[in-house]
């Protein structure tokens, strides 16, 4: 059994705002006489999470999920609550914390604009107390692992977004930390390049069974990377539990594909009742719950001339987006 | 052991610097350009026979201000903007979870661009002494390495106020702007434009209280040989230190806590 490596209670952050009202008389105003109003962005968050486990934050953006993992790895300051991070304070930032942490900004850099970033990755073992033999051990190690060689050779402002985001990621974990916090880690770059990430996020977790924290926009990163997802809506969390129940839940239907034998089948389909998503010709998809799908496809096959048939789960970003919008999901 | 890791640590963070430093010769060749101040100064001071009146040779004047040309080379501080631009573009959020204070790196950013800027300094040094043949003068080894010691302890003290100021970007977002405010009396009152003894009597002993006559003008009168109170110079210097350090705790314990990680 796992023990809990992250422990948050009733963690609020508040941020001081001033606003401004349009126009020169705004202006003028705020010249004067700056507003300023504290505006509440974490609520009273609670979570546990296990030594091992990869858990996805997801939520819109401005609903708070960046600010929490900032102050899990100690960044900003908790306004109210406690937050303890392998046994530590995180805001105290005491080095032996700061040596079992990492986060990766997928926007922010750390290496040496204009070194290779070999410079940077022996810097930064030097920063975490780390021999020179140890490091020339991990950094083949990691470059290994992130498939990158000739690349470290290479000054950072020449490399491309997937060389340097490989780069950034051996930069950060050269000190082999056991929890990692990535805001969107795989932001910008393309395919190819977020598959090898989410393979190399999966391959580090697996031998080193690290903590992961993430967010992300990109749905593929939760949905292959986390069983545990925690949603933020406005400051508050709204859902913490496993991705594959809350997909359930958000998507209670099935599209069904068939391929009538005639146009004149598919329109015969269309008015026989059920919920159509679209048509073109003699293809109609239909919307058909999960509870009825059997009694459904009898119906079809026994009063249809059908050529071909496909079941499909909706498209994983159509559920996702209901997650960012919805508060409640009646789980 | 931990003496051999702290000094491995300083070694590689200057290593690096130095290199990223060298990546930039052709801007910093151009700084050390643009501190030729006190030339200027030297030849408005003899043009008008200014040194008549604090009784000071032409020689020894022009001595002055080479040395404060080399004072202010080794000791010229920019890292209120540099942590500006990355504390308000979120570029420190990553330094700030490594076990390294960022003002270390920022520090040896400045002593590794001070090794890149010796060699310039030292041609335009040279062609000083093209110009000005009666200048020419070997200190003394005991006086050189009290004059490194000294420009040393000047940095420190600039790049301590403007850390402290730097701190600042924790509550304003231009702390720049504040700096700007400090350099009018770094400029009038650290010797740069004038030897501190040329001030009105009233004034001098006022300006011998603020840290600014120990940024150039007692480095410069050290190594020009001009007269110096060399152990009062010394422990004005440390206990500016002294009580800057604290101060820069203070304020960076308290900012980091306002640290709203923006821009990342």
């Amino acid at each position: 059994m796992s023990k809990n490596i992250i422990d948050v209670r009733d963690l609020s952050k508040s941020f001081d705002i001033t606003s401004k009202e349009p126009g020169l008389k705004g202006t003028i105003k705020h010249f004067f006489r700056r507003q300023s109003k504290s505006l509440k962005v974490i609520k009273n968050v609670s979570f546990k999470i296990k030594e091992g486990e990869i858990v996805g934050f997801l939520g819109a953006n401005g609903a708070g999920k960046t600010t929490i993992l900032k102050m899990l790895c100690g960044l900003i300051y908790p306004s109210e609550g406690s937050i303890l991070v392998s046994g530590h304070l995180p805001y105290r930032r005491k080095e032996n914390f700061l040596k079992k942490i990492t986060l990766i900004m997928g926007q922010k850099q750390q290496l040496i604009w204009d070194l290779p970033p070999i410079e940077s990755f022996y810097l930064n073992a030097s920063i975490y107390d780390l021999d020179k033999k140890e490091a020339k051990r991990r950094i083949q190690k990691l470059s290994e692992m992130l498939e990158i060689d000739s690349e470290l050779f290479i000054p950072v402002r020449k490399l491309s977004l997937g060389q340097r985001m490989k780069s950034e990621l051996l930069a950060a974990l050269i000190h082999e930390p056991n929890i990692l916090f990535l805001d969107e880690p795989t932001l910008g770059l393309d395919i190819n390049a977020q598959r090898n990430l989410r393979k190399f996020l999966q391959k580090y977790n697996k031998e080193t069974n690290a903590t992961i924290c993430l967010t992300s926009h990109y749905m593929k990163d939760i949905t292959s990377l986390c069983k545990r997802v925690i949603c933020v809506h406005e400051g508050s969390i709204s859902y913490d539990g496993k991705l594959d129940l809350l997909l359930k839940k958000l998507a209670p239907v099935k599209e069904i594909l068939i391929v009538c034998r005639s146009e004149e089948d598919a329109i015969q389909l269309e008015n026989s009742g059920f919920t159509v998503k679209n048509k073109t010709r003699n293809e109609i998809t239909i919307i058909v719950e999960n509870n009825s799908i059997t009694s459904s496809l009898k119906s079809i096959l026994n009063n249809f001339e059908i050529e071909d048939l496909y079941i499909n789960e909706p498209p994983i970003d159509e559920i996702i987006g209901k997650i960012l919008i919805k508060k409640d999901y009646g789980i | 052991m931990v003496s051999n890791l702290i000094k491995r640590k300083i070694f590689t963070l200057l290593k690096v610097q130095y290199s990223n430093m060298l990546e930039y010769r052709v801007e910093i060749a151009l700084w050390a350009i643009s501190g030729i101040i006190p030339f200027f100064m030297l030849n408005i001071w003899t043009n008008n026979n200014l040194n008549e009146y604090i009784n000071i040779s032409d020689v020894m004047l022009s001595r002055y201000f080479l040395c404060a040309f080399f004072v202010r080379q080794f000791s010229v501080v920019w890292v209120v903007f540099s942590f500006e631009e990355d504390s308000l573009t979120g570029k420190v959020s990553p330094y700030l979870i490594q076990p390294l204070n960022p003002f270390f790196r920022y520090f040896a950013q400045h002593l590794a661009e001070q090794l890149t800027r010796f060699p310039f300094a030292l041609l335009i040094a040279s062609f000083f002494f093209i110009f000005n043949p009666e200048s020419i003068w070997i200190p003394n080894f005991g006086i050189l390495f009290l004059s490194v010691i000294s420009t040393f302890l000047s940095f420190l003290i600039q790049f301590l106020i403007q850390s402290i100021v730097a701190c600042l970007c924790f509550w304003t977002e231009k702390a720049s702007s504040i700096e700007r405010l400090l350099f009018i009396p770094t400029l009038f009152l650290s010797g740069l434009l004038a030897p501190v003894v040329s001030f009105p009597e009233y004034v001098k002993s006022w300006i011998y209280l603020t840290p600014f006559p120990y940024l150039i003008d007692f480095p410069a009168n050290l190594l020009s040989g001009n007269t110096t109170n060399i152990s009062g110079g010394f422990c004005m210097q440390i206990l500016w230190i002294l009580l800057l350090f604290p101060v820069f705790k203070k304020i960076w314990s308290r900012g980091t806590k306002k640290y709203t990680a923006m821009g990342s």
